[in-house]
C-alpha cells in the first residue's frame, strides 16, 4: 500500500535494489526490524542526497526512532540493507559512526561539566586533532550561539541551550551526516525556530547532510525532502510541495448548524466526499474560491463559517492514513505537562 | 532537485577520524578516567562527606572500643597488658579499607546514573570499543578510591597510629590494588543494571557483608567454621591483611603480634603479601571481564 509521491520527471521513490546514485549519502533497501512478533519497521526504502535536509515524519510509534537507530548502528536490522556515508551499517558500524554526528531524543550531556568540557571529551573520543581542537570547539560554540557560555556548567543551561550544545557536539568532528532524533521535542515554539535557524546555518556553512525525525508536521517545511512513515511503512516521499499536490487543490472546511445533513447534501450535489473532523466538514477540491458559492448554495442549514486554505502536511497525512497525525500524538511527557498545567491553572 | 554542494566542503576533517582503532579506544579510556577524576576533584563536598563514615568508625567505634578494652584490663589480640597493640591501631587499616570499598562501589554507581541521564550513550555510540567504558570506569573509580584511602592516612596521627614514610610508600600501591579490585567489582555489577534502585539494592545486599567479613573490624582467626569460609571468600580480606601488615609494621608492633591478629591463613598456611596482591589483581581482572561483557550486551 505504499503510495509514491513522485511526480513524473522528478527523482521519485526507488523500488527494488537499485545502484546508489552518486549523490546519495544514505541508501536504505527493504529495511525490516522485528521485536519478537511485532514488526516495527516493515520494509523501508530511502535515499538521502548529499547536503539536503531530510525530514522523517510520522506519529509516535511509527518506527522513526527504530529506523534512525539502525542507520546510526545502534540497532541491528532484522533484514534489508542500509548504507550510510558509503559504509554498510551492519558490516562496518565503526566506519559509519566515525562519519556521523548524533543528537538524541533524550539529553546526553554531562551537566556537571562545562559546555567546553563536554565538547573536549567528545573531541577526544572522536580524535579531533589536538592542534585544531580548541579552535574547532570555539567555532561550533559560536555557530550555535553559545560562544559566551563556554565555561558555564551545563546544569545552568535552559532546555534550548542544552539542545544547541548537543548540536554543536554533533558537528564537532565534522561529520558528513548529522542525525537528529526529535531535536525540538518538548521545546517552546520560539526555541524550536531558533534551533531550525542554527540547523539551516550549519547546512549552509558546512554542507553537512541533515537527517531528522519529527512528529511536528509544521517543521517539515524546513526540510528539502520528506518521507512520511506510518505503522512501519513509508507512505509518501518527496518535497513538501510534491506531497501537498497529492491532496490536490485546496482544503475547504465548513461549519454548519447541522453538519450531518450538510454532509449528505454536499455529497449529493457537489460530488465530493467531506469528512467530519473536529466539528467541521473538511473536503479537498481543485479550486477553493470557485467552490465556496456552490457549497453555500448546496447546504440548506445555516452556514456558520467557511475556510479555504492551501493543504498542509497534516492534510497529506490525513489523506494517506485516514487519521490526523495529532490523534496519535500522545507524547506521555507532554500529556502529563498539559495535565499539570491545567491542574495548576485550576488552583489559581 | 538534487542539492548540489561543492564536493570539497564536507571532507575537510572527516578523514582524520579514527575508526574504532585501538588508539581511539585508549583515548576513550583516558577520557572516561579523566572525567571521573575531574568530577571527584571538583565535588569537594562529596569528597569530605564521604570521609564522615570512616571517621565515625575510626573515632567513635575505634577509640571507644579501644578504651573499653583497655579499661577491662586487657590489651588487644592477646597482648595482655603490655600495651604493644591497641584496638585503634588494629582497626585503622580496616577503616582505610572501608573508605576504599565504599568509594569504589559508589563511584561505579555513576555508571547507572550516566545511563539514566544519557551521558553513557554519548560514549556507547562513539566509534570506540565498548570495553573502554568498563576499563575507564574501573580505573577512574580505582583512582578515586585510592585517593580517598590516602586522605584517610592523614588521620593516622590523630588516633595515635604512627606511620613511617616507608609504610606510606608501601601502603599507596596496596591501596590502588584493592581499589582496582573493588572498583572493577562495582563496574561489573553496574554494567548489568538499568536502574539506580537496582544497583542500590544489590549493593546494600553486598556491601556490609563484604565489609564485616573482611577482617576490618576483628581478626580472622579463631572464628566459627562457617564464618571462616565466608571470610576467605571475601576479596577485601586479602586487601585488609597487607594494609594491616604495613601499618602495624610501621607502628613498631612486634611482627609476631601483627601476624597473629592480621594475617589471613588459607588451608592452614599464612598467605604472603605478594600472593594477596596477585589474588586481588586477578579478582579485579575477572570482574573487569564480566563488566566488559556487560557493556557489550546491546540495550
Amino acid at each position: 500500500m505504499t503510495l509514491s509521491a513522485s511526480v513524473p520527471g522528478e527523482r521519485g521513490s526507488m523500488t527494488g535494489p537499485a545502484p546508489e546514485p552518486a549523490t546519495s549519502v544514505i541508501g536504505v533497501r527493504g529495511l525490516v526490524k522485528r521485536y519478537g512478533p511485532v514488526e516495527a519497521v516493515r520494509g523501508i526504502d530511502l535515499d538521502v542526497h548529499r547536503g539536503e535536509v531530510f525530514g522523517f515524519l510520522g506519529p509516535n510509534g511509527a518506527g522513526k526512532s527504530t529506523t534512525i537507530s539502525i542507520l546510526c548502528t545502534l540497532l541491528r536490522a532484522s533484514s534489508g540493507t542500509a548504507h550510510v556515508a558509503g559504509f554498510d551499517v551492519q558490516r562496518d558500524p565503526a566506519a559509519v559512526r566515525a562519519r556521523i554526528g548524533l543528537v538524541f531524543q533524550d539529553p546526553s550531556l554531562d551537566d556537571q561539566l562545562t559546555a567546553r568540557e563536554n565538547l573536549e571529551f567528545h573531541a577526544l573520543i572522536y580524535n579531533v586533532p589536538r592542534a585544531v581542537r580548541r579552535q574547532r570547539i570555539n567555532e561550533v560554540l559560536e555557530m550555535v550561539g553559545l560562544g559566551d557560555r563556554a565555561s558555564s556548567l551545563v546544569r545552568t543551561f535552559s532546555g534550548g541551550m542544552k539542545r544547541r550544545l548537543e548540536i554543536a557536539r554533533g558537528i564537532l568532528h565534522d561529520p558528513r551526516i548529522l542525525f537528529l532524533d526529535e531535536p525540538t521535542q518538548g521545546l517552546d515554539p520560539q526555541t524550536r525556530s531558533r534551533i531550525w535557524e542554527h540547523l539551516q546555518e550549519l547546512r549552509r556553512r558546512l554542507g553537512v547532510t541533515i537527517f531528522m525525525t519529527t512528529h511536528y508536521m509544521d517543521e517539515a517545511e524546513y526540510c528539502d525532502r520528506i518521507a512520511i512513515i506510518d505503522h512501519g511503512r513509508i507512505v509518501a516521499q518527496g518535497t513538501s510541495d510534491q506531497l501537498k499536490q497529492m491532496v490536490g487543490g485546496d482544503v475547504v472546511s465548513v461549519i454548519t448548524a447541522d453538519d450531518v445533513r450538510a454532509m449528505a447534501e454536499i455529497e449529493r450535489a457537489l460530488d465530493v466526499s467531506p469528512v467530519l473532523q473536529d466539528g467541521s466538514l473538511r473536503m479537498e477540491v481543485a479550486d477553493g474560491a470557485a467552490f465556496v458559492p456552490r457549497l453555500i448554495g448546496a447546504v440548506s442549514a445555516p452556514v456558520r463559517s467557511v475556510t479555504v486554505r492551501r493543504p498542509s502536511l497534516d492534510d497529506v497525512f490525513l489523506k494517506l492514513t485516514g487519521r490526523a497525525i495529532r490523534d496519535e500524538d500522545a507524547d506521555p511527557l507532554q500529556a502529563m505537562r498539559a495535565m499539570g498545567a491545567r491542574w495548576a491553572g485550576r488552583r489559581r | 532537485m538534487i542539492v548540489a554542494e561543492p564536493e570539497a566542503a564536507p571532507t575537510a576533517a572527516s578523514g582524520v577520524v579514527g575508526v574504532g582503532t585501538r588508539s581511539a579506544t585508549l583515548r576513550a579510556v583516558y577520557m572516561i578516567w579523566y572525567r571521573d577524576v575531574l568530577k571527584y576533584w571538583r565535588d569537594r563536598v562529596r569528597l569530605i562527606a564521604s570521609l564522615a563514615q570512616p571517621l565515625l568508625f575510626l573515632l567513635v567505634f575505634g577509640l571507644g572500643l579501644s578504651s573499653s578494652l583497655r579499661g577491662a584490663g586487657g590489651g588487644f589480640g592477646g597482648t595482655g597488658g603490655s600495651g604493644s597493640l591497641n584496638y585503634v591501631q588494629f582497626v585503622f587499616p580496616g577503616v582505610v579499607a572501608m573508605a576504599v570499598l565504599f568509594t569504589a562501589i559508589f563511584s561505579a554507581m555513576s555508571i547507572v546514573w550516566d545511563r539514566e541521564f544519557g551521558f553513557l550513550k554519548e560514549i556507547l555510540v562513539a566509534p570506540v570499543d565498548r570495553s573502554a567504558v568498563a576499563v575507564g570506569k574501573a580505573l577512574g573509580g580505582a583512582t578515586q578510591a585510592m585517593l580517598q584511602g590516602c586522605v584517610m592516612l592523614v588521620f593516622a596521627p590523630l588516633v595515635g597510629v604512627h606511620l613511617t614514610l616507608l609504610s606510606v610508600v608501601e601502603l599507596v600501591p596496596l591501596l590502588f590494588v584493592l581499589a582496582f579490585a573493588l572498583s572493577s567489582l562495582g563496574v561489573a555489577v553496574a554494567s548489568r543494571m538499568r536502574s539506580m534502585q537496582g544497583f542500590q539494592v544489590v549493593m546494600n545486599f553486598m556491601l556490609l557483608p563484604i565489609f564485616f567479613l573482611s577482617g576490618a573490624l576483628f581478626p580472622l582467626s579463631g572464628l566459627p567454621g562457617w564464618m571462616t569460609v565466608l571470610t576467605r571468600l571475601d576479596p577485601v580480606a586479602y586487601g585488609v591483611a597487607p594494609l594491616r601488615h604495613a601499618v602495624l609494621g610501621g607502628a613498631g608492633v612486634p611482627a609476631a603480634v601483627a601476624a597473629r591478629v592480621g594475617d589471613v591463613s588459607l588451608f592452614g598456611r599464612t598467605v604472603p603479601t605478594p600472593l594477596e596482591v596477585v589474588m586481588l589483581l586477578l579478582f579485579g581482572v575477572a570482574a573487569l571481564a564480566v563488566a566488559i561483557r556487560g557493556f557489550r550486551i546491546p540495550d
